[in-house]
């Protein structure tokens, strides 16, 4: 029973974990909490369903589709919304990102209406393999651990030894020292918002297939990831992602034994932790220079 | 420009006689407005000088004292339940249970404030955001708050069977106490508790050298704020009539944020235009657009033609999140900015 709630707590941890670093790349990159994160990637998700559906085409492409599309909109809200900001404050950007979220909320309910849509990817629920006697896990499952893995060595990787990543980690550390070392910051923040973008859009397909589509779908998935990010530290990926998982298992046991606590004991813990780490388990806490 | 040469001359109320004019005609206007307004207009007003009251509360912690707030649909929830169970289940005259909200609410935000005392920026945003989701959650899965159905609001009855039925008597039973906690919250900013809030907000190390305890100063922001979402909150269960916990959402917190925004932070003459601006907008102009002439056919055509005509009302959202994005681009201080500008420009025009 408990191994059952175990796997099941990993998997969704895992799509929170993916979704988390959507979250912490930006943080990461510019510093900005990006609360329309979910919005961008529920909206993306309509791309993919409005290929299959309106046009009919097979999924993979509207899979591609829906990623260059998410990219797309990643660039497009670093360049139209943010850039112009000058010295924005941190209530400022946090405004932004919200107004970015009524913006694509209001717009995909416009387009597409309010009510509930099924998404299917390849992945089902119900073909499930016996990992252990009475465990079982199931073919979403295990497309979404293999998506975290592969996204973490890919992440490992490219924040070590690439020139872009390094270029990242940099425009973090010190904005203008970067600039003078000649990293065009500007290049490196949108870079940051479509990748991010992108991986948001690959966990909001996968949260769509495990619930249904309408424009307010991605609101708890989001909350969730963004509190299992702050959990993690908001600046460190393994943190997301154990922050993820230390999630998704404390939720589910949570939802098996009192149904109707689920939706907030993410929160009640996450205010915990705070109060006794105020900068998230396993980020290290930088004194303020006055 | 605007040289103060004593300390009195910085606490007065009114900072000069021009000033005094134009706000004895403002009241004047406002205490006799069902003179010139249909009365079928009143529960929209109402429901405006609700907002300027959150508003205003709102500003006193973001504007002023820095910190933000995702959660205050929560206050406001408490501050609606709180009034009317108290009357209804304690059998509380009105003129106790509304202030006994406020105050229930204020704990409320004085316990928030407690995390808020090492958290800061995104750490903040979560926690009161949590804190909100927190209280919409519990009225709605408690049989004691009415649940998902939600709740009947007693007649409000001021005493001595004095009730107020309808929009025009209760707008100006809200318009006094919108008039007095507006007094209130200016002369709250002028003491030596509102010069702690904003040097807090200027950066909270130094004010914690100059000797301001955040540890009170804080947390009595949010109780403050928290206890004008609480009136503001009671007062809204009676101008709906009838409510359940589903307007109390995150979409709630999120539009209390732009009225502060879009009016201007930390200037009272700023949260109660911005609440007006976007009350309005958002509850009679955005809502009816497909009445408006010209604009509301073309809107169904573009519609019909390329989106649903079902959805077109969340051209709401749509317009709201364009007012956040440009007034943060364009205009950071918001509409008092403008004003602002413009005085500045008119005292030494045509130079």
């Amino acid at each position: 029973m408990y191994g059952q709630l175990i796997v099941e707590g990993l998997s969704i941890g895992a799509c929170y974990a993916v979704f988390g670093i959507a979250v912490v790349i930006i943080y990461k990159t510019s510093e900005v909490i990006n609360f329309a994160q979910g919005e961008m990637a529920m909206i993306s998700t309509f791309v993919a369903y409005h290929i299959l559906n309106v046009y009919g085409w097979p999924f993979w492409y509207a899979f591609i589709g829906a990623l260059f599309f998410a990219v797309l909109l990643g660039v497009f809200i670093e360049v139209c919304f943010l850039r112009p900001a000058k010295d924005p404050t941190v209530l400022g950007l946090i405004v932004i990102t919200l107004g970015a979220e009524m913006l694509l909320m209001g717009l995909a309910s416009w387009k597409w209406g309010a009510e509930q849509k099924d998404f299917a990817l390849p992945f089902s629920f119900h073909k499930t393999h016996e990992l252990f006697k009475g465990v079982v896990i199931n073919d979403w499952s295990i497309a979404v651990f293999v998506m975290a893995a592969v996204l973490m060595i890919f992440l490992y990787i490219f924040f070590r030894y690439t020139k872009l990543g390094v270029a990242m980690r940099a425009t973090q550390q010190n904005e203008h020292a970067a600039r003078i070392m000649g990293i065009k910051v500007e290049r490196v923040f949108s870079f940051a918002w479509g990748f991010s973008s992108l991986i948001g859009a690959l966990a909001g397909m996968f949260f769509a297939a495990r619930s249904t589509l309408d424009p307010a779908y991605m609101m708890e998935p989001f909350l969730r990831a963004f509190a299992a990010a702050v959990l993690g530290g908001l600046m460190s990926i393994p943190g997301v992602v154990i922050g993820g998982g230390i999630l998704g298992i404390l939720e589910n046991f949570v939802g098996f034994h009192w149904p109707a606590w689920k939706p907030i004991v993410a929160f009640l813990v996450i205010v915990a932790v705070l109060c006794i780490r105020p900068s998230g388990l396993f980020a290290r806490h930088y004194e303020k220079k006055v | 420009m605007d040289m103060k040469r004593d300390y009195y001359e910085d606490v007065q109320l009114f900072e000069s006689n021009v000033v005094l004019f134009w706000t004895v005609v403002l009241l004047v206007f406002l205490f006799t407005l069902p003179l010139y307004v249909p009365s079928y207009r009143f529960s929209l007003f109402n429901l405006v000088l609700v907002h300027v009251i959150l508003a205003v509360g709102l500003n006193i912690l973001v504007g002023n004292t820095g910190q933000i707030s995702l959660g205050h649909a929560g206050f406001f929830a408490i501050g609606a339940y709180g009034t009317t169970l108290l009357m209804t289940k304690l059998g509380l005259p009105f003129v106790l249970a509304l202030p006994l909200a406020a105050f229930i609410s204020s704990a409320f935000g004085f316990i928030l404030g407690l995390p808020a005392l090492r958290l800061e920026g995104p750490y903040l945003s979560i926690a009161t955001l949590g804190f909100g989701l927190t209280v919409t959650h519990i009225i709605g899965h408690w049989d004691f708050f009415g649940g998902r159905t939600g709740l009947q609001v007693p007649p409000l009855d001021l005493g001595g069977g004095f009730i107020l039925k309808t929009d025009v008597q209760k707008y100006y039973l809200i318009l006094i106490i919108t008039i007095f906690l507006v007094l209130s919250a200016r002369n709250l900013l002028k003491t030596r508790v509102g010069r702690a809030f904003v040097a807090i907000r200027d950066s909270d190390i130094a004010a914690e050298v100059i000797g301001v305890n955040l540890l009170i100063y804080k947390t009595l922001s949010f109780a403050v704020s928290a206890f004008y979402a609480g009136i503001a909150g009671g007062l809204f269960g009676f101008v709906l009539g009838f409510f359940n916990p589903e307007p109390f959402n995150l979409i709630l917190s999120i539009v209390f944020l732009v009225m502060i925004v879009v009016g201007g932070l930390g200037a009272i003459a700023g949260s109660i235009m911005g609440a007006t601006l976007i009350t309005i907008l958002q509850y009679s102009l955005l809502k009816n657009i497909k009445e408006v002439p010209y604009v509301g056919p073309f809107m169904v055509d573009i519609s019909s033609r390329w989106f649903t005509v079902i959805g077109l009302e969340n051209l709401n959202s749509i317009v709201l999140g364009l007012i956040m994005i440009a007034i943060v681009i364009f205009e950071p201080l918001g509409i008092y900015g403008i004003w602002l500008r413009i005085k500045k420009y008119w005292r030494t025009w045509p130079f």
